[in-house]
């Protein structure tokens, strides 16, 4: 299930539903990110961009890129879209398999896409304006530990 | 006219959409992006802090794709998701 959220969501109702619909898995692991607020930029809230219709493929391909890599029952991932606050989740990837090392490499495969080849924009509200952010050098290099 | 969507921080100088009758010689992704620095100096300034990527109807293409007048062209800054 690939789903775009334009609302706050519970990542543990999503990972419970989850858990209980991949029959046979030995292995769930998941990740979840939430928007920090105590870094001393004085974030207040994410604003997050999105391409409808592009985004939800982009993703859909991804998933289906960890499934030729590894044996998985089951994806999840949930995005946020727009207006999120700090302290409330922005994304829950979850993977199912059969044993624990597909589904914790599948799950940082997942994330590491979704920090640079996911089409979406992310801008921190900040107590003194609003700033668009790039991907950090750390994030392209985790993407490349992947590369074919 | 072409339609031209704008993501990110583009948005914001350029609004979301815009619709354009492509000049004559403008006959590539390459093209209209030299074309917008040219009349936009918002875009302009905007292109040159971030590398683009460019999706024609939805798909993300290399800059010497050929475009039309019946073609959406979308302008991506830096994907930055998670």
């Amino acid at each position: 299930m690939i789903l775009l959220e334009p609302r706050a969501f519970d990542p543990y109702a999503h990972l419970s539903a989850f858990s209980a619909e991949a029959v046979g898995a030995g292995a769930v692991a998941s990740f979840i990110g939430v928007v920090r607020g105590d870094d001393g930029k004085g974030v207040l809230a994410l604003f997050l961009d999105y391409f409808p219709g592009v985004t939800e493929k982009a993703i859909t391909q991804a998933a289906e890129e960890a499934r030729r890599r590894w044996p998985l029952v089951g994806v999840r991932i949930v995005h946020r879209i727009g207006e999120v606050k700090v302290g409330e989740p922005v994304v829950l990837v979850a993977v199912a398999a059969v044993h624990r090392r597909p589904a914790l490499e599948a799950c940082d495969f997942l994330m590491d896409f979704l920090k640079t080849e996911a089409p979406f924009w992310k801008k921190e509200r900040r107590k003194d304006g609003d700033v668009w952010i790039e991907p950090r050098a750390e994030d392209y290099a985790d993407r490349a530990r992947w590369d074919e | 006219m072409a339609r031209l969507l704008f993501f990110g921080a583009l948005s914001d100088v350029m609004g979301r959409e815009r619709a354009l009758m492509l000049p004559e010689n403008v006959r590539t992704a390459r093209a209209l992006i030299d074309h917008l620095c040219g009349f936009d100096s918002a875009f302009a300034a905007a292109y040159s802090q971030s590398r683009l990527r460019i999706a024609v109807n939805e798909i993300i293409v290399p800059p010497e794709t050929p475009i039309g007048d019946s073609d959406e062209i979308a302008f991506l800054p830096p994907f930055s998701g998670g």
